[in-house]
């Protein structure tokens, strides 16, 4: 019996990590109320091979509906799933923490006039159905979320579902042929994945200094990077300062970035949005500087310093290298 | 080309958001204020006339919401609307995000618009997601946290930052796009722009008015219930330095990543 159907991106023959966690939570919560778990994947391209697409079998897909159309773009994949879903009477559609996700999500709760929950952190089984437990304002409260009717869409935070050791066993791959709808034929990628400013590595890093847009300018982080220095670290930054062009796309944490867990995360200047948030909250200690005494990130900070970056990175700077030095 | 701009009263940044435990609806009461996301998609679809590559005929400000979210509309005219829709209605009250979805595709279909923008996220809850319903709803192409966008023609060329990288997406119109707040610099409105918003048309709309099928709205018309509303674990609260004396700060500082063996 079909019961929970994932999205599964790949890009450059390799599955997304978000992806992989949702298909085996998909296969374990799918155990609990009973039934199959599969995937969907699209694309067009030659690296959907069978044996890509036999591999989710390792976490937990019993099946996989592969279809060609348009990648990286979500209307095309609301089309496919709606048709899968329908087809093979699918209770629950579920979701990794991706932008595409967000979208093929939302596009089907239209398309299926189903109920949806976002930003969810865990899934439980209860009677036979699933309930979506989700943070809300802020993460202030936590709330409990039921379906009442079917299919449900359940779309992941990034990083809720963990991506388990690959296991064992082949998933069964069946093609589906699906006539696109006109408006998902009328956006088209132009561009890819292109990577912006100097390739640098943070997710070796064991010390990461971080600069948001309380930074002030892309000169900001020129202490950013002298403190990193001193500490022999890393430097890191948030979306906003890399979509302003202040630092390279590369460096960024968060949603549409690189999820780190160093042993000191030092914001800089950082709000602390649950965008961000995603993306550094298991580091083991979490300074953080910032001018305002009410940014959300004090909240999980172990140690939080409400003052003037300016002032501030210089001389800690100095007093690092001195300790160091005398170290 | 006619653009609507959706645009959504929350609670102001400063107001402390809560639940109410009896609904579990978002508390609603305190101050108010258009949503800052919104802001940057009215500057986009300025930016877009002002562009000249595309002749936009008319940009109206499209709300749902309960009386006084009028006040959003004349924000959102004083930065640049030409004239704005209010959907009001009880019966919408309650609402998910599916039945929003619906209710605002159906008034945004009553004025046939060519391009929908939007921000990308509202600060009182749903993130990323009613841009996508509503355009699935509408028939038209969609792409959600846009921080560019390009006029050419009958097309618009969108870049985001997607999965791998930044993504370049050719957009034929009519289409819904939702914006990031990395896509402008809102203007602000001048004093006579907005001593002018108040005498703008501001058409106000029922939910038959606009052909929404009661049953698919409101509580009743909601996919989602909220079973539970519960505290989040508790972190332990961080020890929290004022900046008074910088020198004593960063002795602080030192001494407890010290104790933690990061400076080793």
């Amino acid at each position: 019996m079909s019961a929970i159907l994932t999205y599964a991106l790949h890009y450059e023959g390799e599955f997304n990590k978000n992806s992989l966690g949702a298909v085996s939570e998909a296969a374990k919560l799918a155990g609990e109320i009973g039934g199959e778990a599969a995937a969907v994947v699209v694309g067009d391209g030659d690296d959907l091979t069978d044996d890509l697409c036999k591999s989710l079998g390792k976490y937990g897909a019993a099946k996989v509906f592969r279809a060609e159309a348009p990648e990286g773009l979500a209307q095309p994949v609301v089309d496919v799933m709606a048709k899968v879903i329908q087809d093979e009477g699918f209770r629950y559609a579920l979701f990794g923490g991706g932008l595409l996700g967000f979208e093929i999500g939302a596009g089907l709760t239209a398309r299926l006039n189903a109920g949806v929950t976002m930003e969810v952190t865990e899934v439980k089984a209860q009677d036979g159905k699933l309930v979506a437990v989700r943070p809300v304002l802020q993460d202030s409260a936590i709330v409990d979320v039921e379906y009442v009717s079917e299919p449900g869409i359940i779309i992941g935070r990034l990083n809720a579902f963990d991506t388990p050791e690959p296991g064992e066993g082949d998933a069964e791959v069946v093609d589906v042929d699906v006539q696109l709808e006109e408006h998902s034929t009328r956006a088209k990628m132009v561009q890819r994945g292109e990577q912006r400013g100097a390739d640098v590595n943070i997710e070796d890093a064991d010390l990461l200094v971080a600069g948001g847009r309380g930074l002030g300018s892309a000169e900001g982080f020129e202490q950013c990077e002298q403190l990193a220095e001193a500490l022999g670290g890393a430097v890191a930054a948030t979306r906003a300062v890399v979509d302003a062009g202040w630092y390279p796309y590369a460096a960024q944490i968060g949603q549409t970035g690189k999820t780190v867990a160093p042993k000191l995360y030092l914001a800089a200047g950082i709000s602390g949005a649950i965008q961000h948030k995603v993306g550094m909250q298991s580091s083991e200690n979490i300074v953080a500087i910032n001018k305002d005494p009410n940014a959300p990130i004090f909240e999980f900070s172990d140690l939080g310093v409400v003052g003037d970056l300016n002032k501030i990175l210089p001389k800690l700077t100095e007093a690092v290298k001195a300790r160091k030095g005398a170290g | 080309v006619k653009i609507c701009v959706l645009v959504k009263e929350v609670p102001d940044a400063a107001v402390e958001k809560r639940l109410d435990p009896g609904t579990k609806r978002l508390d609603r009461s305190g101050e108010k204020n258009l949503n800052p996301f919104d802001t940057h998609a009215i500057e986009a679809a300025m930016q877009i006339r002002e562009g000249g590559a595309i002749d936009v005929d008319e940009i109206v400000a499209v709300t749902m919401g309960p009386e006084s979210a009028f006040r959003a509309l004349h924000k959102a005219v004083s930065l640049g609307a030409d004239r704005s829709v209010h959907l009001t209605d009880e019966a919408l009250a309650g609402s998910d995000v599916a039945a929003t979805g619906y209710a605002l595709a159906k008034v945004l279909g009553s004025e046939s618009p060519d391009l929908v923008l939007l921000g990308q996220q509202s600060d009182d809850g749903e993130c990323y997601t009613i841009g996508a319903v509503v355009a699935d709803h509408l028939k038209m192409p969609s792409l959600t946290q846009v921080i560019k966008i390009e006029a050419e023609g009958d097309k618009l060329r969108c870049e985001r930052q997607a999965e791998y990288g930044y993504d370049t997406v050719e957009v034929e119109l009519p289409a819904v796009i939702s914006v990031g707040d990395a896509i402008n610099e809102p203007r602000y409105p001048s004093l006579k722009a907005i001593m002018g918003a108040k005498k703008k048309q501001l058409d106000t709309k029922s939910a038959s008015d606009v052909g929404i099928e009661a049953d698919r709205v409101g509580e009743e018309g909601s996919r989602t219930a909220v079973l539970a509303v519960n505290d989040p674990p508790q972190k332990q609260a961080g020890e929290i330095i004022e900046d008074e004396d910088t020198g004593e700060t960063v002795e602080k500082i030192v001494a407890w990543l010290d104790e933690r063996k990061l400076l080793a």
